[in-house]
């Protein structure tokens, strides 16, 4: 490689300063807000609330175990999400007429649990089908919280696919169907590769809420992270442990949103 | 109660008050408002605890203690304000704006660490709400039948470590926000049982679940951590040692034990789990 360029060298420097005011500025913040912080009167009291190491020590195990617990229900609740959410922007495709009772099913669906609570819907579900009479194991909170979870988050996962599906130009469909493809495989090896690539990074902020989401599940009854946290916190009093599972989340959820960050910033040089 | 019932009983409360007044002076100058005793209570305040959710009318076991307490405390029932707060609101850190509160909380060593407790004004049994379906099904008084339940309890109470502690269940029990949410999981089979203090647990049987049933109850003496409840207050407060002078004359006159066969006197006749 040849000798920097004067401009090159200029670029570096100019650059150098950037970065450096930049540290400088983020440093000057941090020390102001450690020093101040803690001169607010309350802030002893604050401290030993929810700051209090000898709770977090104490209660820290458990809610790791706990949080185990919404793993799990965040394995068994995103592929079939996905499916049912694929199933549904499918559905609201559909251009055949005979067929159009099922996509203004699809619509009536999604328009009905995009714009519910996931709360009232948790409730709904898991007290309300139980309390029809089902036998156990059948009316178990497990099965009807996370029906819940998948009906909420599958009408999201449509809207989000049926964009995708959107994108795609018109003229790829006329161009499949000229060389004789059906309906169904222009669809499927034509429209939905491009249309499932482009929508992977809005899918992945979907699942980073619904990680947090699971914790919802606590209201009728599963002891996961938040609902344990809630046990220590009362038995305590002190919300050290509310801390304690916030760290937890964040663990899981700040990697997963820089990861879709990334894949968003690849799709955006490709397109470019 | 009857009317005239009722208003024997003000009459009484602000005689005592007057009569208490010249002889009570711990407490002037340490309440957050001057001549004014603040009492919190729950929001809403449970039966039998607050009658009709209405603690200015005295009735209910809690709102009589309390208003006992302030007469014996030298504050007259008009000198009484009650506002509401959910229990994290008592224990927040910050200024309370209660000087007082009472809604069952359990005395625990941890809690102490937080707040200030007054010495103990009831002592609880825990008691076993379940359904009829789950005693015709062959649920019976003992502590091996009652390992096999699928259990469940209101995550904010002490209930939770004393199901492990008294029962320890087979599964997991199952947690949930508030006495509405326990009833409704066991209103739909979700739940065998639930672990309440013997007062709550009778008021959900008879009122809140259609087919409700009292298994039975673990004595107050029976654990070696009773479930005592006591009145909340900041941490560190001057009012501590008023409270705990007022409330250990109110015990020892017998008054508090008056007040209890008053409003609580349904609790005897629950059989003993062996």
């Amino acid at each position: 490689m040849s000798a920097p360029t004067r401009r090159q060298i200029f670029e570096t420097r100019q650059r150098r300063r950037a970065n450096g005011i930049a540290a400088a500025s983020t440093c000057a913040v941090l020390v102001s807000v450690v020093l101040l912080v803690p001169l607010a009167p309350g802030w002893e009291a604050v401290q030993r609330s929810f700051f209090n190491a000898e709770v977090f020590a104490n209660t820290f195990p458990g809610l790791l175990n706990a949080f185990l617990l919404d793993v799990a229900i965040f394995a068994w609740c995103a592929p079939l999400i996905a499916a049912l959410g694929l199933l549904v922007a499918l559905a609201r495709d559909l251009r055949t007429p005979a067929l159009y009772p099922v996509r203004l099913l699809a619509i009536a669906y999604t328009d009905v649990f995009r714009g519910l609570p996931v709360i009232l819907v948790i409730y709904l579900i898991g007290f309300g089908i139980p309390g029809l009479g089902l036998p156990r194991p059948w009316n178990s909170p497990y099965i009807w919280g996370s029906l819940a979870l998948i009906l909420v988050y599958a009408a999201y996962v449509a809207e989000v696919i049926r964009s995708g599906i959107e994108s795609i130009h018109q003229s790829q469909r006329a161009a499949a169907l000229s060389l004789g493809l059906s309906g169904a495989d222009t669809m499927r090896f034509v429209i939905l590769p491009q249309a499932l690539r482009r929508v992977v990074p809005a899918n992945m902020n979907l699942f980073v809420a619904l990680q947090k989401d699971v914790a919802l599940l606590s209201f009728i009854g599963p002891v996961e992270i938040f609902r344990q946290a809630g046990v220590y916190k009362s038995l305590m009093a002190n919300f050290t442990p509310y801390v304690g599972a916030a760290i937890i989340f964040l663990a899981i959820t700040i990697p997963a949103t820089r990861y879709a960050d990334y894949l968003m910033n690849i799709t955006r040089r490709t397109q470019s | 109660m009857t009317l005239r019932a009722t208003s024997a009983f003000c009459l009484a409360l602000c005689g005592l008050g007057v009569a208490a007044q010249a002889q009570d002076s711990c407490a002037s100058g340490k309440t957050l408002t001057e001549d004014t005793l603040t009492i919190a209570t729950g929001n809403p305040a449970y039966y039998p605890w607050v009658m009709n959710d209405a603690p200015e009318s005295g009735e209910g076991f809690e709102a009589a203690v309390a208003y006992a307490l302030a007469a014996e405390m030298g504050f007259s029932a008009e000198q009484v304000r009650w506002v509401r707060t959910s229990f994290d609101q008592s224990i927040q850190p910050g200024a309370k704006d209660f000087d007082i509160n009472l809604q069952q909380f359990s005395i625990t060593e941890e809690r102490e660490k937080m707040v200030d407790f007054s010495i103990p004004y009831y002592s609880s049994a825990m008691a076993v709400l379940t359904t009829q379906r789950v005693i015709d099904e062959g649920a019976t008084a003992t502590i091996d039948s009652l390992k096999g339940l699928l259990w469940g309890a209101d995550a904010n109470t002490t209930a939770v470590p004393m199901l492990t502690g008294l029962i320890d269940p087979a599964r997991a029990p199952l947690l949930y926000g508030d006495n509405t949410d326990v009833t409704a999981a066991m209103q739909a089979g979700q739940i065998d049982a639930a672990l309440f203090d013997l007062p709550t647990a009778l008021y959900l049987s008879a009122v809140v679940l259609n087919d409700g049933a009292i298994l039975g109850q673990f004595p107050a003496d029976r654990s070696d951590n009773p479930d005592q409840f006591g009145m909340l207050m900041e941490e560190g407060s001057a009012l501590k040692e008023c409270v705990d002078a007022a409330l250990t004359r109110l015990t020892e006159s017998g008054q508090l034990a008056e007040i209890e066969a008053e409003w609580l006197s349904q609790t005897t006749g629950v059989p003993v789990i062996e």
